[in-house]
């Protein structure tokens, strides 16, 4: 498996953000995603970093994170079981001859349309990436206007959390 | 207790046991300034270049073992710090740097003087802080000593807007520091001492490779413990120089691209590698595909991400490196590696450290060789970069615990003169001699103008050779000898000192170079001698960048040019 996701716990202050992001850099790894947001704890974020294992040395990635003063804790879950999710937002291009054709992909996709307008269409889709980009390329013949998508986040199946 | 930002923040370094600053004044931080005369145990020394403030700082730090401090203001005097900084950053020197910042409203908005410095130093410190308020400066001068002074030391940089200075906040120093996120590793993993046991007892041609780590850890005797009971040679990264005795027959001197033949062959044809606190860097190693090609690898280092960067290891122990040779001793039985010393032992014979005695013109490496010879080895040793940092490195003796300071990763010229001030105000009781070169001298010069304010009584000997000597070193061997921008004109450096209020003398006559260094050492306060060397001098041995240690070069002069075949010794 080259893509590898890897969760840290950092405090949440301001600046945290742009050390990890430094460190990434400075360090030259490669990264697909980085998604961060609040935690179950209070004062502390989850951020979600997927790398690319063919290009970087991904145990050089955990425990560089891990020097990092703020960074609380960091766990490469790619081998545990795992729920892997990402949010994407689709602004298609639509009309009214195309539009049903594109309901019945989203209906096959379980995603929603959550805006209409004259001419296009706003679609969201849940899941892995592989389910976003094969609705992305399905989509694609209709026209795309934008795309937004959130990278992953990830949590462990199971009760159990990282070490 | 009521007060402002700029009394916590003293009260706070006296609470740290600070008792040195190095620094240079402006407007963001004159309230600190404002207020140092309360404080006469905090001894403020005015550099002439806040470069000058972070290097002594950072080798006040190494040869006291306690934490440095610099002082500088915002906008340029924190960018002025940014050398010094990485300097630290790259040597695992403590240091803790306080820098001045534009009062709180005017942060973001481009005000006079004004620099985004932790945003400047992320990559480069350890931990970086802006304080935006008084009430927080304790706590924040806690964690920041606490984060530089241990596990894998570093600088820490403290922000404090100008008005943060002015703010008064009730003073209570905390007791203790609370971070999850920084918990270093300090006692090494029983089953890994083990098992590094049993490797060190199974090996016929082992080698030690000490870095700075066991001068951090202050860990001289467990590793000559280490070496003498199994009997083991010991050998030194440029920064790991005096965490072991140069006099000791276990000692090969230092490894890689100007380290010694036997040490370098000695390491390409060893069985086993024990690295202590030191990190595989690229100098050392040589080509790393090529590294130790028979070698098993224990790697002790208290930083885990040291471990595997730059070579495979096969017994990584994480902790202080004292803690785990304390205990890894404990299980070795003593042994004996006759074949293998007796092997490096002719390596020894075969290729020692070349000195030209008859040449006319003064050799640098006689220079090195003879402020050994009259300070008996006795004296801390800074270094700039280059030429005369290998020089130092190769001819000087090191008895000494500690008793080596020299810019290792960074590489920063200039770094031997605000060096040796922070040395010598660090360990006032010894001689401080700094070996520079002509050209990166005049990076820094200025700080003579330090050490005379403060009659700080450090030995300057400059190695004049009329060029950036090891760039122009490279030319010759790389470049064809297209001497491009490396010949270098240079002030009268005796007239320099006068003029600064030191005196100094200019030596080129070799039978005056024994007296010169006496008369140094006779004169009470700080002392020049620009030592003028032959031009065209090169550092052997050398492996030339992209080969292994076993490529080393041998100086051409010798006639001796020699290979080891790897596989010759792997019988032993």
């Amino acid at each position: 498996m080259t893509k590898h996701t890897i969760v840290a716990l950092v405090e949440d202050r301001p600046g945290v953000l742009n050390r990890v992001a430094s460190l990434i850099r400075r360090r030259s790894f490669n990264i697909e995603s980085i998604a961060v947001g609040h935690s179950e704890q209070p004062g502390l974020s989850r951020m979600t970093i997927v790398v690319d294992g063919a290009t970087t040395a991904v145990e050089q990635v955990r425990k560089q994170l891990d020097k990092l003063i703020e960074v609380i804790k960091v766990t490469d879950i790619t081998e545990g079981r795992i729920i892997a999710r990402e949010l994407a937002l689709i602004k298609v291009h639509a009309t009214p001859s195309t539009r049903s054709e594109i309901i019945q992909i989203v209906d096959i996709f379980r995603a929603k349309i959550v805006d209409v307008a004259a001419d296009s269409m706003i679609i969201e889709a849940t899941g892995d990436e592989e389910k976003i980009d094969s609705l992305y390329s399905l989509l694609k013949k209709f026209g795309i206007k934008e795309l937004a998508r959130t990278g992953r986040i990830a949590l462990l199946r199971g009760g159990t959390v990282p070490e | 207790m009521k007060l402002n930002g700029a009394r916590i923040l003293c009260e706070s370094l006296i609470k740290e046991g600070v008792e040195v600053i190095f620094g240079f004044p402006g407007g963001s931080v004159l309230p600190l300034y404002d207020v140092l005369p309360r404080y006469p145990q905090l001894r403020h020394i005015l550099v002439r270049h806040e470069q000058g403030a972070a290097h002594a700082a950072d080798a006040y730090a190494r040869v006291t073992g306690k934490v440095g401090v610099c002082v500088a203001t915002s906008g340029p005097g924190a960018c002025n710090l940014v050398t010094g900084i990485a300097n630290a950053h790259l040597d695992s020197s403590p240091v803790v740097a306080i820098t001045g910042q534009v009062a709180r409203p005017f942060i973001g908005k481009d005000a006079f003087q004004e620099i985004d410095i932790t945003g400047i130093t992320v990559p480069i410190t350890k931990h970086n802080y802006l304080v935006l308020k008084a009430d927080e400066i304790a706590m924040v001068v806690k964690e920041a000593f606490h984060i530089a002074g241990t596990g894998r030391p570093g600088p820490v940089l403290l922000d404090i807007p100008r008005d943060v200075f002015i703010e008064e906040a009730t003073f209570e120093y905390p007791e203790k520091v609370e971070l999850h996120g920084y918990k270093p590793t300090l006692r090494g993993h029983a089953v890994q001492i083990k098992k590094a046991a049993k490797l060190i007892a199974e090996s016929k041609r082992p080698v030690i490779l000490a870095g700075r780590g066991v001068i951090i850890s202050g860990a001289y005797e467990e590793l000559r413990g280490l070496a003498e009971k199994a009997q083991i040679p010991v050998i030194t990264t440029l920064l790991g120089i005096s965490s072991f005795p140069e006099d000791h027959e276990l000692s090969l001197g230092m490894m890689g691209m100007h380290g010694t033949a036997y040490a370098n062959l000695a390491v390409d044809g060893s069985d086993l590698i024990i690295s202590i606190g030191m990190r595989f860097d690229d100098r050392a190693t040589g080509r790393v595909s090529g590294f130790a090609p028979h070698a098993q690898v224990i790697h002790i280092d208290v930083d885990p991400a040291e471990i595997g960067k730059n070579v495979r290891v096969t017994v990584p122990i994480v902790g202080d490196v004292k803690n785990i040779l304390r205990t890894l001793n404990k299980q070795l039985e003593a042994q004996k590696h006759l074949a293998w010393i007796g092997q490096v032992e002719e390596w020894r014979r075969a290729h020692p450290l070349h000195i030209d005695h008859d040449a006319d013109k003064i050799q640098p490496q006689y220079v090195v060789s003879k402020i050994c010879e009259v300070t008996q080895g006795n004296a801390i040793i800074t270094t700039g970069v280059g030429q005369n940092q290998m020089w130092a490195a190769q001819h000087f003796c090191y008895r000494k615990p500690n008793s080596f300071v020299s810019s290792g990763g960074l590489g920063t010229m200039g770094f031997e003169l605000p060096a040796a001030i922070g040395a010598k105000v660090g360990r006032p009781d010894e001689t401080v001699w700094a070996i520079a070169g002509d050209g990166g001298f005049q990076m820094t010069i200025q700080e003579l103008g330090t050490a005379v304010q403060d009659n700080i009584a450090v030995k300057i000997a400059i190695l004049n050779n009329g060029y950036l000597g090891m760039v122009r070193q490279w030319q010759d061997l790389f470049y064809e000898r297209r001497y491009v921008a490396t010949p270098l004109s240079s002030p009268d450096f005796v007239k320099v000192a006068e003029a600064y209020g030191m005196p100094g003398i200019r030596v080129t006559d070799k039978s005056k170079v024994v007296s010169a260094i006496k008369k140094a050492m006779k004169h009470k306060g700080p002392f020049l001698i620009d030592f003028v060397v032959e031009p065209e001098e090169n550092v052997y041995p050398m492996v030339a960048p992209g080969c292994t240690l076993a490529e080393i070069l041998d100086d051409p002069r010798k006639k001796v040019e020699f290979k080891l075949k790897p596989r010759a010794t792997s019988n032993l």
